[in-house]
């Protein structure tokens, strides 16, 4: 999920190593053949799909803390278990996700310590608290729709493990997305007490949901390489407005206000959005967030604490392997 | 204003549901409390799924319980409205999850027994029961495999895994001689054929504990002094807090939908 603010350049690595094949390359991408691992690339492709795909991975598994955070307090035992399992999916992802991005020839321990040293990014949602039950049916709601909207075009993209894994993806998050808006429904028609929380909830979630799209198209950069890679399908603005004219009418049949005073409706029928606030979004991508240091500091503490186990599974496997060559020669 | 408890008519039957229930949710409760932090993206996925299996154990436990018992509580009031006096569950699965030496111990130590118990129900007269077992026991034996085999790579692994694994051993072992008790209510029910007599199977768990433990390179402790309590609400100090964390939704917004 989560990707399509992160996909900004790091540097100019655009070197075409060999015309012929390049160009051979984008005829297949052209041809809208599929890019497998053993296939020929340019490194700057490689380069741009690892960092891609190993963000979106990270942020699976920064994003397993937020709704980590309430998986105790569930209200109900179908809740619990439900919340339970949507978590373990969003590890699943991520898993999946890094063995993605090591077809590309990158270890996952290199990139799971370039999250934990936070040299590399996730997504920017998952630095922000859940203060309330109702913030687990607005992320479900709206952090999965976004991801949809962001996820279902990376179904097509040109790198063949990729796009297979986010099939696979797109349909648990659509699970995801209707059980969050279940939740919500629940609080809409509860008592007044759980109707404030909902809106509460989407008060606070709406404009981080937003950012969540990556910069206005203006300012974003790398896209005109991505486009033309077909790793990436749609603008930022264009994801961000149909995510946001899905929304609307969701938003009114829970009879929640969508926290933006400003927004009208154009004459296409699209819901136009005030100013977004991208002060913020730099700001928590920087590091500056509500939650950035805790969710930084939560990885690095299970990575740190789980370092004598997996120091312990590597000792008794080599043990187990010697043994079983000493009993061969036997 | 908190939610007062429910009462509950603990006849024995109802009883014996509760006890198995609450040992299923505890545990799974416990489980969950991994989730995100695990030593491996894998160890969270399989302590996930673990608890997912008992937390649905705990599910279909409680509302059989309710529908024994017939007085309107269902799976949420058992879990959500009662305290911890009413709780019935063993000592040990309350225990706090520690290091993952400790949580596997604790886990091995019940899946070894769970293991056993539920193929024994799959016998029950009850045909409820019998449903149960059948597949709680599948999901039991898979939670033995995997425990069974942190207990040999960490009793097996370095110095560290290894006196960590010790420890959690020595400290739970207390913990385990409560899974074999039996009360006059149990009685009764074992005589009717509904459900059986744990004491007939430690001799098996004692022996499949052994043999992993032999296997890690660990010992038991010799002391046979044995904790108990949790089947009559008679818990550590650990659980209220356990409770009062799980409970905190229902006991701030009384009646409440969700």
């Amino acid at each position: 999920m989560y990707t399509q603010a992160l996909n900004s350049s790091d540097g100019d690595d655009r070197r075409v190593e060999d015309v012929a094949r390049a160009s051979q390359f984008q005829a297949r991408i052209d041809a809208d053949e599929r890019i497998e691992p053993n296939d020929w690339m340019p490194a700057a492709y490689r380069k741009t799909l690892t960092r891609q795909i190993s963000q979106h991975a990270h942020s699976e598994i920064v994003g397993m803390l937020p709704e980590g955070n309430w998986i105790t307090r569930a209200p109900s035992l179908r809740r619990k278990a439900a919340l339970l399992a949507k978590v373990q999916d969003e590890c699943g992802h991520g898993l999946y996700l890094y063995a993605a991005a090591e077809t590309l020839g990158t270890s996952r321990e290199e990139l799971v310590d370039g999250m934990l040293s936070g040299k590399a990014k996730y997504s920017s949602i998952f630095n922000y608290p859940t203060l309330t039950w109702a913030d687990i049916g607005t992320i479900g709601w709206l952090v999965d729709g976004a991801a949809i909207m962001n996820q279902i075009p990376l179904c097509r993209c040109s790198y063949g493990p990729y796009a297979r894994a986010m099939i696979r993806v797109c349909k648990e998050e659509s699970f995801h997305q209707r059980q969050g808006f279940e939740i919500m429904v629940t609080l809409c028609r509860g008592t007044a007490e759980q109707k404030a929380m909902a809106q509460n909830a989407l008060d606070r979630w709406w404009w981080p949901v937003l950012m969540m799209f990556g910069p206005p198209d203006q300012v974003s950069q790398h896209s005109d390489t991505s486009t033309k890679w077909k790793i990436k399908r749609f603008s930022n603005d264009e994801l961000r407005q149909k995510f946001i004219d899905a929304t609307v009418p969701q938003a009114e049949f829970l009879g929640l206000t969508i926290p933006d005073p400003g927004m009208k409706q154009n004459e296409n029928g699209s819901w136009v959005h005030s100013p977004i606030d991208w002060d913020e979004f730099k700001q928590v991508l920087a590091g500056n967030g509500p939650c950035n240091r805790d969710r930084l500091a939560a990885r690095r503490k299970a990575h740190e604490e789980g370092a004598w186990v997996r120091e312990a599974a590597m000792a008794y496997a080599e043990k187990r392997k010697s043994r079983q060559l000493a009993q061969a020669a036997e | 204003m908190a939610t007062a408890n429910i009462e509950v008519s603990e006849t024995p039957l109802v009883l014996y549901a509760l006890r198995r229930a609450d040992d299923a949710l505890i545990l799974g409760h416990r489980l969950s409390e991994w989730c995100g932090h695990a030593p491996a993206m894998e160890e969270d996925m399989a302590l996930a799924n673990m608890g997912l299996d008992l937390l649905g154990q705990a599910r279909e436990l409680y509302t059989y319980a309710a529908k024994v018992e017939g007085r309107g509580n269902d799976e949420d009031k058992f879990a959500y409205l009662r305290d911890v006096r009413q709780y019935r569950n063993l000592l040990l699965v309350e225990q706090p999850n520690g290091d993952f030496a400790r949580t596997m111990v604790r886990q091995f130590f019940y899946a070894a027994f769970a293991d056993l118990y539920w193929r024994a129900m799959m016998a029950s007269s009850d045909p409820t029961f019998a449903a149960i077992a059948a597949k709680s026991e599948k999901e039991s034996a898979y939670h033995l495999r995997h425990s069974s085999e942190w207990i040999v790579r960490l009793g097996d692994g370095t110095e560290e895994s290894h006196r960590r694994a010790q420890d959690a051993i020595d400290d739970l072992w207390a913990y385990t001689g409560e899974m074999f008790a039996v009360d006059d209510g149990e009685r009764g029910l074992i005589d009717a054929g509904i459900a059986i007599d744990p004491a007939a199977l430690k001799s098996r768990w004692l022996k499949a504990v052994t043999g992993i433990v032999n296997e890690a390179t660990l010992a038991l402790p010799k002391s046979d002094w044995m904790q108990q309590g949790g089947r009559v609400g008679s818990h550590s100090e650990h659980l209220g807090h356990l409770l009062s964390e799980l409970q905190s939704l229902q006991r701030t917004f009384p009646g409440a939908t969700w």
